[in-house]
């Protein structure tokens, strides 16, 4: 199986084939595995060095001559060191473009903490208009990234991860899916924290949905799921980045019905560890065991 | 004298009256005016642009990325029709389109919404960029800077990246007001020489001399104007 990243470029490199309008900026990192389509498009796979403000900002110059620019870096170097850059270079003048990211929040722990950013969602949260998908799967990654590309002048960012499930689910962009029914509460697992979740709430009566597309949040399918539930409607959230960040649009989604939320997801504190994403992930207690503990600990209370 | 240029002087006269609609004062200082020939200049007699070539892809593109103190970039945008005299006296009022920094999404003519330093030279490469890849090789991109605004280091991102690279239908032009608190040892224009630009620095109040600086050729290489005007204190 290949990883999303790869999934990424061999799926960008056939749109860039097929759509002229589509370009990509790269700023060093993944220029190697876009080698291909630069020598049969060289002036739509630009690089133009270790530059992330430079990066952000042709980007944005590429949508004002009306082109859909794909933008990719680590998630750090494209959200959060340019973070000016794609308020004004894209939001402000009007326009959008596809953000596509690696490395995330925990990819390559023994990379530290100059190579997490598990801040990105939430930044881009405080900005007006930006889609948000999150797969799980390589061929999520691709579904999401070809709706992506054909998204008019969108902004979308697409945050691809080296963390995944087992086996990929028939996503539909936008929505979430229910996994599984129960009606003791909500379990909303989101991008790589599937397989995880659904290990953890095993033998648990609750509805676990499963969420690729966190920005717009789906609200209409949570109001179903907490509706065909009993009792008090309680939602767990767990997501691959900063803890917390989707509770505020689950309270948004449910203005008039009593509820309570726990967000589960990576904490503020610097863990100051190197290791693997599995020493991680149970490091921030995302791990099956950990989630288990936490969300019937919640559930019961 | 030709008819036309004799229409252009009268209008480069009315530009003091029409800054005064905004500011109620028509004396400026020289902060205020320190893109005022430049501008008018490149409006007038280089850019292809107009009120009516706005949706054409082929225009040529200005980008004021030195957004602060646009009152000259407004007067001159009013002088060429791009949107009524009547407009300036609103002037950073609630209902008024003309903000103290330019919104592209507001104001007709400003192809970008500026104030932030150093976002403008990093949009104009991307959209010389944008131009070269749907074959449009008629347009040229001109951006404004301040000296500075060159402390940013965005600039210098995109300044060694469109040397690198030979961005030809790009144009920098910078207004020398000797502004920059750390200046700019050995000149402006050495900084864009280095990176493989062509480069002119002229009198900025010298209307023959920034046209003669407009329009010199630059094959393969991108091309900076250095527009020197009285220091600003």
């Amino acid at each position: 199986m290949d990883t999303m990243r790869e999934r990424f470029t061999s799926t960008v490199s056939r749109l860039l084939d097929e759509d002229p309008r589509l370009a990509v900026v790269l700023a060093e990192i993944g220029v190697a595995n876009f080698a291909e389509a630069q020598r049969a498009h060289p002036d739509r796979v630009i690089n133009v060095g270790i530059r992330e403000q430079l990066l952000v900002g042709v980007g944005g110059g590429l949508a004002l001559t009306g082109m859909r620019p794909i933008v990719h870096t680590f998630a750090s170097f494209l959200v959060e060191r340019p973070f000016e850059q794609l308020k004004l270079d894209f939001g402000h003048q009007g326009t959008g473009g596809v953000l596509v990211s690696a490395a995330g929040s925990y990819d390559w722990p023994a990379g530290g903490f100059t190579h997490m950013s598990p801040g990105d969602v939430a930044l881009l949260n405080t900005l007006d208009g930006w889609t948000v998908h999150v797969p799980g799967h390589p061929d999520e990654a691709e579904t999401l990234l070809r709706h992506a590309a054909a998204a008019d002048d969108d902004a979308v960012y697409v945050r691809l991860s080296a963390h995944g499930n087992t086996a990929p689910r028939d996503v539909t962009p936008g929505r979430f899916l229910t996994v599984r029914e129960g009606r003791g509460g909500v379990v909303i697992a989101v991008g790589p924290m599937l397989d995880n979740v659904l290990a953890a709430v095993a033998g648990l009566d609750v509805t676990v949905l499963y969420a690729t597309t966190v920005r717009p949040f789906d609200e209409r399918s949570l109001r179903a799921a907490v509706q065909a539930g009993t009792g008090s409607a309680d939602v767990v959230l767990v997501e691959p980045y900063l803890a917390g960040t989707s509770i505020t649009a689950v309270n948004d989604a449910l203005p008039d019905l009593p509820h309570r939320v726990l967000g589960l997801g990576i904490g503020r504190r610097e863990l100051r560890r190197y290791g693997g994403i599995e020493e991680h992930l149970a490091g921030q207690g995302l791990d099956p065991a950990s989630l288990r503990e936490r969300i019937s600990g919640f559930l019961s209370r | 004298m030709t008819s036309t240029a004799v229409h252009s002087a009268d209008a480069y006269h009315d530009l003091p009256r029409l800054m005064g609609l905004m500011s109620g004062d028509e004396k400026h200082g020289p902060a205020a005016t320190s893109t005022l020939d430049a501008l008018w200049v490149l409006y007038d007699r280089v850019l292809r642009v107009s009120p009516e070539s706005m949706d054409d892809p082929e225009r040529d593109r200005f980008l004021l990325s030195k957004g602060h103190g646009p009152m000259a970039y407004y007067a001159v945008l009013a002088t060429k029709g791009f949107f009524s005299e009547s407009l300036l006296p609103g002037f950073g009022s609630y209902d008024s389109p003309l903000g103290h920094h330019p919104d592209r999404l507001l104001v007709p003519g400003a192809e970008i919404s500026s104030g932030s330093l150093g976002h403008g030279l990093p949009l104009a490469v991307g959209t010389a960029l944008g131009l070269r890849a749907q074959g449009r090789t008629g347009p040229a991109v001109w951006v404004l800077i301040g000296d500075a605004e060159l402390d940013e280091g965005s600039n210098h991102e995109a300044i060694a990246y469109a040397g690198a690279v030979g961005l030809e239908r790009l144009h920098t032009l910078v207004i020398d007001n000797a502004s920059a608190t750390h200046g700019w040892p050995g000149g402006i224009a050495s900084r864009f020489a280095a990176e493989g630009w062509s480069t002119a620095t002229v009198d900025g109040r010298d209307h023959q001399a920034l046209h003669e600086a407009y329009t010199a050729p630059h094959p393969g290489r991108p091309h900076v104007v250095v527009a020197r005007v009285e220091p600003k204190s």
